[in-house]
């Protein structure tokens, strides 16, 4: 079984700081895996490992040092890497995004696509979707536990209301919850032999995607200004003289919480 | 402006955050409509009128009674093309997620997410959204029509309009691929009381509870609301909670609308795991605790004392 | 009255050395394993990478991994902190005719530079002390450097091996043999988690131990074949912070006096740093000699009062921190180096040996030049037909010939005299630097930080409260070092929990970063509660009176601007 896992690198949590001139992340910095994206490797693995055989590939879409975000995964024990870094797909929004990942999963043609739950960075828990719809194959989301079975993928989902279990047949689209797994630490050995693992680095056209089509270009949506959240509101402070309980109960009830 | 939006439903029930958005979306300017997709739901569709559809569509086949995303871009998809929508709303949730994005990929649109709140602003519609764990504030837009939007949950406070809707029957096409998918068990309420992330109230207990035992303090409280009990790294630390509860920068990141902090000093580690709560209110002996900086009502007290009244209290007023 | 050393921790370095217990077929052989990718290690694997280049036979020989960089920080630089103002000399030779100056990730030469003697409200010039130029300095950031060795030791052909820490020296027959690393997902009980990944046994021809401060394995080296230096090791800790700042500072700033005291009975040896780094930020830091004696010092308040003066206040105005670390130093200088900086089959580097100047508080360009000469050792060590313990032992020669034990030697003295308090200890560093160290002859002991008993003197009262602009409080200081240690693990520090309530409350206020919280017992004994996700791994517990050992690999701070 061959599963292709998207992941993407996302700037350093400490120092994430939107740049005031192009609106977006600033993404100069160091860069790690994004967290979420670990739960799809290992998810992955865990797959290929149950299997006895098959292959998992990363795919991502990103600048060209993301390359190290990907070793990561390469550590974890997944097989090859496919970045398409493209100085034209900079400012690449949703819609631009999943156009390239769609192309290049095409180009893999894998039969589990799996994602993580969201990405730390702009915190979207939407690309899975876009990407599904692109390449016309099952989606489900928010996996909390994931089984493949004759052909099929079985997902225990977890909504607001509870888990449903959704089965689709593969090749399927599948976005994982950080709670489906602890994903692995990367073994030395798994570090050491990652450099020499395959790995690609391609451009939108590469994948047969016009550099119009990707960055800002590509995109719809657009970034206006950015700016200060609003205050709080007035922060009330009292001190307990016996009726603090009441006083909590109609603050609640006049913000209609209880 | 011509703005159709998604009314995600439950066991008979229109989910609050659609109806939030559906009133909202009545406020500006144009016509506004919306969608119902599911399997028995004429009678339920009826009623959007009251919170600001002046019209409904109803795709009504046992083929779409799960909540399954994919058949409802189809049914969208279509009404937006035939109807020449220029906006498409939806409330956050799993599903509307999963629907929005690809319906953004179907209609080559732009889609903007985790907004609280949609304005005109010289002529163009402006989304507000928060950004960097709520540090950050974006004014978000769209460069083409139609504009695909997701709101957080809360952003808005379903109205009462009192309207009528028209309703209107729609047939549902689906893609190949689109019933690929399919439900094998549905979530039924769960009997436990939410988890954490999904919980709308949270009741947090931290080294103030003064131990172990008095976490019950915080369990019952959280029962009466409603709601899941979280725990700080501290005690987590102490063994006072399970490591699933703790919530900070290390442990679980939640914005439930209510955030009920229980002798918790509200150190940054902390703060950084719950500060995108709707409403925060902090019970504490020590009044110079950083938690009083950001709660939105601070009280300075015994817990022991206060914590069981209040939990009577709110009991009271839910019966 | 109280002495650190009177309550050991429950620690032994015998615990951190050992013969390998994998099967043979288990373990990784490399060629040369370094342990710690910071300015000593990286300039060992760069220049063993210059070396291998120019002899592929002997390459070949040390296998598929010649060169091995085992950093237990999340990455190169997570785990670096200095000032720093950074002679040149040993980046340019190691670097010779490969790189320029100007292609070091410097932040510009020495642009001018300012001591001052600061009382509570004043800021009186002084001549900055001779040991003390700067001129044809650069000012970096030794993370940020870090990183950019790490660049080039992995361009050269070394594999850097992140978030792995060496918790073992392996030694067979007398002889070191490698390294065992620390084992992965443990719960806080010891128990394996369901990711738990066990440690490896990496086996190396050369194991070079480039810990830094407090190094584990450096320590259990010492203990294990006898090197011992003639004095013990002392350290001093900083404390410092990165800050955007509204006004380029156009000097190199460095202060004595105010807030430390100068009588002799408070042992407060030490000063300030502030720094330009660029035209946009400022680093301004703390450091304190760890033999002080009053239980309520914490040096991460000091430096908070400190920014409340108002020549640091104004330098600040208008900014926003955005970073902060803690690190120790080394001073006990020349006298307590080890006997020898080799034994079979491994050589020690960098701060973990000591090679820190502390009168110019200078460190990385020994750290550098140690690095290149234990490769270079390292190397001859391998070549076919070589005698490893005459090739090892070429290190030893090398760095006392090298400018290194030169300044060491001149100033080995003046670190010491600093313990007869500010004025007498500063009168003797004249004369010291005056006679280029002729003058006292002889070498001056050192005494264990933990020796010193501890004192009371309300202290306390004067730090500011924190008020999350200029001034800030421990744990958020935490959360700006970018630590997010990973909280169910086992601990890492070793200490005795139940102690007297004025050691417990010593190491309240020593630690920087909140690890220790006295528990009940205001007069008496008391309860030590340990919070070791909060662990920056300064090592200051080590200096009085318990024990730091590396915790889960990739656990601790995650500096990049220090």
């Amino acid at each position: 079984m061959k599963i292709a896992v998207c992941v993407k690198q996302v700037p350093e949590a400490q120092h994430k700081r939107l740049d005031p001139e192009t609106k977006r992340l600033d993404r100069s910095g160091e860069g790690a895996l994004n967290a979420f994206d670990a739960n799809a490797i290992e998810e992955a693995l865990k797959l290929k490992d149950g299997g006895g055989e098959g292959e998992v590939v990363l795919v991502s879409l990103g600048p060209e040092k993301a390359i190290d975000a990907l070793r990561k995964g390469l550590a974890m024990g997944a097989d090859r890497a496919v970045l398409v870094a493209d100085d034209a797909a900079t400012g690449s929004d949703l819609l631009a995004t999943s156009r390239v990942l769609a192309k290049a999963l095409e180009r893999e043609n894998a039969d589990l696509v799996l994602f993580g739950q969201q990405s730390a960075d702009s915190d979207g828990a939407v690309l899975w979707a876009a990407v599904a719809d692109r390449l016309r194959r099952p989606v489900v989301s928010q996996a909390a536990e994931l089984s493949v079975a004759d052909g099929k993928v079985r997902v225990k989902r977890q909504t607001e209301f509870g888990y449903d279990v959704i089965e689709a047949p593969l090749p399927a689209v599948v976005a994982v919850s950080d709670a489906i797994n602890e994903p692995r630490y990367p073994s030395l050995k798994g570090i050491m032999g990652a450099k020499k693992k395959p790995q690609e680095t391609l451009t939108a056209a590469d994948v047969g995607v016009d550099a119009s089509d990707v960055g800002e270009n590509g995109s719809a949506t657009v970034v206006y200004a950015l700016g200060e959240p609003p205050a709080r509101g007035d922060v009330q402070k009292l001190e307990d003289d016996g009726s603090a309980a009441e006083k909590i109960v109609e603050f609640l009830a006049g913000k209609r919480l209880v | 402006m011509t703005t159709l939006v998604f009314l995600e439903h439950h066991e008979g029930e229109f989910v609050k955050n659609s109806l939030g958005v559906l009133g909202k979306a009545s406020s500006l300017e144009g016509d506004t409509h919306g969608v119902v997709v599911g399997s028995g739901v004429k009678e339920l569709a009826a009623r959007a009128g009251a919170h600001g559809a002046s019209k409904v569509f109803v795709a009504d086949d046992p083929a779409v009674e799960a909540p399954l995303p994919q058949p409802r871009v189809d049914v969208l998809a279509k009404l937006v093309r035939d109807g020449g929508y220029d906006t498409v709303l939806f409330g956050q949730s799993v599903l509307a997620a999963d629907i929005a994005a690809a319906l953004a990929a179907r209609l080559e649109a732009g889609l903007n997410w985790d907004l609280v709140d949609l304005v005109e602003q010289d002529g163009k519609l402006v989304g507000k959204r928060p950004a960097l764990q709520d540090s950050v504030y974006a004014d978000v837009g769209w460069s083409s029509a139609p504009r695909i939007a997701l709101f957080r949950s809360g952003a808005f406070d379903p109205s009462e309009t009192g309207g009528e809707a028209q309703i209107e029957d729609v047939a549902v096409e689906l893609e190949d691929f689109s019933a690929n998918a399919t439900m094998v068990e549905q979530a039924h309420a769960e009997s436990e009381g939410p988890s954490i992330e999904d919980a709308d109230v949270i009741v947090a207990g931290g080294r103030g509870l003064g131990g172990p035992e008095n976490f019950r303090l915080a369990e019952e409280l959280a029962q009466a609301l409603g709601g899941a009990v979280a725990a700080t790294r501290a005690v987590v630390d102490a063994g006072w909670y399970p490591y699933a509860s703790q919530v900070g920068q290390t442990g679980k990141t939640v914005s439930p609308k209510l955030y009920v902090a229980l002798g918790v000093s509200g150190a940054i580690q902390h703060k950084v795991g719950m500060q995108s709560s709707g409403t925060i209110v902090a019970i504490n002996k020590d009044a110079n605790a950083p938690i009083f900086e950001f709660a939105d009502l601070g009280v300075v007290g015994d817990l022991h004392e206060i914590v069981p009244k209040l939990t009577e209290l709110v009991r009271q007023r839910k019966s | 009255m109280t002495k650190p050393s009177d309550f050991p921790p429950p620690f032994s370095w015998r615990e951190a050395v050992g013969p390998p217990t994998d099967p043979e077929d288990e373990r990784i052989e490399v060629g040369v394993a370094i342990v710690g990718a910071g300015p000593a290690g990286l300039a060992c694997a760069i220049r063993l990478g210059q070396l291998l280049e120019a002899s592929p036979e002997t390459a070949e020989r040390l296998g598929e991994v010649p060169v091995a960089v085992l950093e237990k920080g999340k990455q190169a630089g997570s785990h670096l902190l200095s000032g720093a103002v950074v002679n040149p000399r040993s980046l340019r030779t190691l670097f010779k005719d490969r790189k320029r100056t100007d292609e070091m990730p410097f932040f510009g030469p020495v642009p001018g530079e300012a001591v001052y003697f600061l009382t509570r409200h004043n800021a009186v010039r002084i001549p900055a002390p001779p040991t003390m130029r700067n001129h044809h300095n650069f000012v970096a950031s030794l993370s940020q450097l870090g990183r950019w060795l790490a660049e080039q030791a992995e361009e050269s052909g070394a594999t850097i091996l992140p978030e792995t820490s060496a918790t073992k020296l392996l030694v067979t027959d007398g002889r070191v043999r490698g390294v065992r690393t620390g084992d992965r997902g443990r719960g806080r009980g010891g128990e394996e988690l369901g990711n738990f990944e066990a440690g490896s046994e990496i086996t190396a021809r050369v194991t070079v131990l480039c810990e830094g401060t407090q190094g584990h394995l450096t320590g259990a080296a010492v203990g294990a074949f006898g090197l011992e230096g003639e004095s013990p090791q002392v350290w001093a800790l900083g404390v410092k912070e990165v800050w955007r700042v509204a006004r380029p500072l156009e000097r190199v700033i460095h202060t004595m006096g105010w807030p430390l005291r100068a009588p002799a009975r408070y042992r407060e040896f030490g000063g300030s740093f502030i720094y330009p780094l660029g035209a946009d930020r400022v680093t301004v830091g703390m450091v304190v000699g760890l033999d002080y004696r009053d239980a309520e010092l914490s040096v991460h308040d000091l430096l908070q009062e400190l920014k409340t003066h108002p020549l640091v206040r104004e330098i600040l105005a208008g900014g926003e921190r955005l970073e902060w670390g803690a690190k120790t130093i080394p001073e006990g200088g020349f006298v307590a180096l080890p006997k020898r900086l080799h034994a079979p089959g491994v050589l020690l580097c960098g701060d973990g040996a000591g090679l820190v100047n502390v009168p110019a508080l200078k460190g990385v360009h020994y750290a550098i030049e140690s690095g290149r000469l234990a490769a270079e050792a390292a190397f001859g060590a391998v070549q076919r037909g070589a005698t490893p313990a005459t090739a090892l032992g070429a290190y030893d020669d090398a760095v006392r010939e090298s400018f290194i034990w030169k300044d060491l030697q001149e100033v080995r003295n003046m670190r010491q005299a600093f313990g007869r308090g500010f004025w007498m200890g500063g009168a003797l560093a004249g004369v010291m630097t005056a006679t280029k160290g002729h003058f006292p002859p002889g070498n001056a002991r050192t005494h264990p930080d933990a020796d010193q008993e501890l004192i009371a003197t309300g202290r306390a009262s004067d730090y500011p409260a924190p008020d999350g602009k200029l001034t800030f409080d421990k744990l958020s200081s935490v959360f700006a070092s970018g630590n997010k240690t990973r909280d169910d693990q086992p601990s890492h520090i070793r200490i005795q929990t139940r102690v007297p309530a004025e050691l417990g409350r010593m190491w309240e206020r020593m630690c920087p970063a909140q690890v220790y919280e006295v528990q009940g017992g205001r007069d008496g004994t008391a309860d030590v509660q340990v919070t070791p996700s909060n662990c920056v791994q300064c090592g200051a517990i080590t200096a009085k009176g318990g024990r730091l050992t590396p915790p889960e690999g990739g656990s601790g701070p995650e500096y990049s601007l220090t």
